[in-house]
Formats: C-alpha cells, structure tokens, sequence
C-alpha cells in the first residue's frame, strides 16, 4: 500500500513548490489560513480518547498507549482495504499519557494505523503526539508528498500552540518523513529543532531511553517476511478487483466451440481459465511477495514471471492436456504464456509496496516488462481462442 | 538475511562534496544507509545502488548539496501517470479543501 505506493509523479507546481518552500513558506502559511477547519485542539469525542489534559491552551484529549480491540479491528479492515481511504484521526496535539511541559514531543501522520502503531510502542510513558494532517497517509508517502512536509508542521506547531503547551523546543519525528522535512527549515520558520527518531515506532522506548541515539540498525528500512505478509491482503483485494472481469471473460468464453456442449465446454475450458488466472494472482500477489528475497532476478517483474513460469508448469502438469492435438498443444501454449504475464505484470505492481525500489528502476524496469507482458498477453489470448474455435 | 537488491547503475542520485558542511543529516535521515559520513562528518556515498530516491537527503541537506530526482518507485503511478490518471487515488483521498477542479487533478497521488 502506500507504503511507498503512493503516486509518484508528481505534478510540476507540486515539484517546484517543494524546492522553493524557504521562500513561499511565509505566504503560504497566510494564504491557506481560511482552508484550515480543524484549528485549535482536536476533538474529544473520538472512539479513542480516554480523557482531557488541561494545557495552557485548553483541554487537550488524551489517548493511552493500550489498544482496544476496536482499534485492532480497525488495523485488520484497513489490511483488507476496508475503509482505508479514510481511515483518520483529527490533526493536532494529543496527550499520551500524563505529560507535562518537559515532555517529549512526538510528531506523527493521522492514518490511524499509524497513531495506533505509535502510541502502542510507548506503553508507561508521558509524552505529547503532535499528528499532522496527511489526509489519512502514512508517514513516508505522506513525506513523499510532501503533505508530511516542512509546511504542515510549521503550521501545525503554531495552531496547536505547541509554543505555550512545552517549554522546550525540541520536537521528535519518525525517520521516514525526512523526504518531506526540511529540518533547517522548520528550525528556522518554528524555532523547533527536529530530531530524526527511529524508523520503526517500535523502536522509540530504546531511543528515548539511549538519549535519542538511533543505532545503524533503527535508521536502517528493513523488508522483512512479516512486513511482507502483512500487504499481501491489500495487494490480492487489488489484484481480484482487477481480475474479476477477465475472469468472467474467460469462463463464458471457455464454452464456446468444441465438440462438447456449451455447459460441459464451460465447465472444462472455462473452469480451468479461472483457476490458471487465479494461479498467476497467487504467483504475483502473495508468492513473490512473500518469496522476494529467494526468487533469482532483480526486476520485480522478472520475479514475478519466473514463479508464474513455475506455478504454470505444475498447473499444466495436473490439466495434462491432450498434446497429440493442436487444440490441447495451443491452450497448453497460451496459458505457459498467459499465466507468466499476468504473474509478472502483478509483481510488478509490488515495487510500490516494496521499501527498496527506486523511480528510475521503476521506470526502466517498466519499459522492458510492460511490453513483453502486453506482447505475451496478447498472444496468449490470441491462442487460447483459436484453441477454442478449433477444437 | 542479505539485504534486498534492486536494479544497477540507474539511480540520480549525486553528491558535491565541495557544499559539504560536515553536519550529517543526510546518513541519518537516509533510510538505505546509502550515505555515509567520514570521521570529520563528511559525507560520501556509500552504495549508490541501494538508494531509492526517496529525496530524504536532499531535502534535509542546509547547503543543496545532493541532487536526486526524487520520487516513489511504483509501477501502479507510473501507470497511472502514463495514462494521464494523476487524479487517481492509489494511496488515499485527495485533499479538495480550497482547491479547485485543476489543482485537484494536478495533486500528486
């Protein structure tokens, strides 16, 4: 999911904006004052809200580091894809704990999961969640954005009164907004000085605890099998709503010709096209995923078609055409083909999620891969109907 | 486990290392420990290879001293851009407080 799959290209006023923000930031931190609705302190009567904090500029809502299973749901439906679009909670300050005017100050994006990632690491401590408003994103495709950006904290340090509420000026913020930050910049427009914390929130009781010293291994983004695994469930609701249509396709059109009936022929041919469809969906979406480090290649895409090359050849095997005949030999042929492509095509679409992929490597691996899976997708569709039509 | 390798020799990342002012941002905000710094803090690149462009360093460096075209490595955008879909969420809604039509289509992501 964003995770980094985000929307990389970014529109030229976007790009230029961000590169000249030491100039435009004092006016724009005028200008967007009217768009602003959630001034001031964020809502109380949020599902997570335990109670209030007075502060010098009002009663601030305060959240505790233990989750409910309201909260933990939410992560699962949001997994799914459930809700994820708006899954949010209200910008500004929020007291964890019971801080006072000497207390860390921990600045973070409002998806929930994030929030909810955030306060669980820190169970027992005081500290004051600075949430900014990312529309709903997570730290680091909000930073590259740029919503997560130099601009959001300055102002949101001012509306939240941040000034009043500590009486230091140090703020804490998660690694992975550095795209967005500038941190000479927010020192200089705010006063603040920014810290790079850890990457993972999970980290931050050693961090605190280390004096605010990150060891190579926190500033260091990881991919691991379990972060992997855990974005296969958005990764598969993507791939099937894409893949529904086709597969409806194949399975009405799997009736036609032969010398068999309409409903046997569907049965046969069309039966198996929607299992050889959702064989490439597994290769691309939870296979390669999950096998990443394992799977020889570098190119997403090139991963992708050699588990599909794999996957198809044991689905072949069990199918075990009749080869003696063009009608089997093509469907055998157009699904060897079918399968890889839709496979690769699928992984492909795994660099957003990836932590590791770069713009250029995208882009080149794009313009080997997309050819060929359109080329192989096309053939593939091509022999399968003749098989169809001549059997 | 090693470290996860994408593709060679196609990363924009760049480094002056006459701009250096020694102050280290750049290794600590560099998720992919591409960057490395010297035993007076000045920087050098490490394993350009490993780099993602995330524009993490760039942004954060006082003196300009990287250059990188920065972006998201994901085929879902490019595509989405390629088809003139700017618009099309992939990540989450698109803010429209204050915007109009045109900047809304315009807003990344």
């Amino acid at each position: 999911m964003c995770q980094p799959d985000c929307n990389t290209k970014e529109s030229e006023s976007c790009k230029s904006g961000r590169g000249k923000v030491s100039i435009i930031l004092p006016v724009i931190l005028q200008q967007r004052e009217p768009c602003e609705i959630q001034a001031g302190l964020p809502g109380h009567n949020q599902p997570f809200v335990v109670g209030s904090i007075e502060t010098p500029v009002g009663a601030a809502p305060k959240v505790a580091a233990v989750l409910t299973w309201h909260d933990k749901w939410g992560t699962v439906k949001a997994r799914w894809g459930v809700g994820r679009m708006d899954y949010t909670v209200e910008p500004g300050l929020y007291a964890l704990g019971n801080p006072d005017n000497e207390s860390r100050v921990l600045v973070t994006a409002n998806y929930k999961m994030t929030f909810d990632r955030l306060r669980e690491a820190l169970p027992g401590r005081d500290a004051w969640l600075l949430v900014l408003d990312t529309k709903g994103i997570n730290v680091w495709c909000a930073a590259g954005k740029g919503t997560f950006g130099t601009e959001e904290l300055v102002r949101r340090i001012k509306m939240s009164g941040l000034e009043r509420v500590v009486a230091h000026r140090e703020l804490i913020l998660p690694q992975l907004s550095g795209p967005g930050v500038a941190a000479h910049l927010v020192k200089k427009f705010s006063g603040f000085k920014v810290k790079y914390g850890p990457i993972r929130a999970s980290d931050l009781p050693a961090y605190l605890e280390a004096g605010l010293i990150a060891t190579p291994e926190m500033r260091l983004k990881a991919f691991t099998l379990r972060e992997r695994v855990a974005l296969i469930p958005i990764e598969l609701v993507a791939a099937f709503k894409a893949a529904l249509l086709l597969m409806l396709v194949f399975f009405f059109l799997g009736g036609l010709g032969g010398p068999a009936g309409y409903m046997a022929n569907l049965m046969n041919y069309g039966g198996f096209a929607v299992i050889a469809i959702l064989t490439a969906i597994i290769s691309g979406a939870v296979l390669t995923p999950v096998l990443l480090p394992l799977i020889p290649g570098r190119a997403f895409s090139l991963k992708g078609c050699v588990v599909g090359v794999v996957a198809v050849f044991f689905l072949l095997i069990m199918r075990n055409p009749d080869l003696y005949f063009w009608p089997g030999r093509l469907e055998a042929l157009s699904w060897l083909l079918l399968v890889p492509a839709l496979a690769a095509y699928l992984a492909m679409n795994f660099t957003g999620a990836s932590t590791y992929t770069s713009l250029s490597g995208v882009k080149k691996e794009m313009r080997i891969a997309m050819p060929l899976e359109i080329a192989a997708g096309i053939a593939g569709l091509g022999l399968w109907l003749t098989s169809r039509f001549i059997a | 486990m090693e470290r996860m390798a994408y593709l060679k020799d196609v990363v924009t990342l760049d480094l002056n290392e006459e701009k250096c002012v020694d102050c280290g941002m750049c290794s600590e905000v560099c998720p992919q420990a591409v960057i490395a710094v010297n035993a007076i803090g000045r920087a050098w690149i490490q394993d350009r290879d490993a780099c993602m462009e995330c524009g993490a360093c760039s942004r954060n460096c006082p003196t300009g001293a990287f250059s990188v075209e920065a972006g998201v490595g994901c085929a879902a955008a490019v595509i989405n851009s390629m088809l003139g879909r700017s618009d099309a969420p992939c990540c989450g809604p698109i803010e429209s407080c204050g915007q109009t039509v045109d900047q809304k289509k315009s807003s990344c992501c």
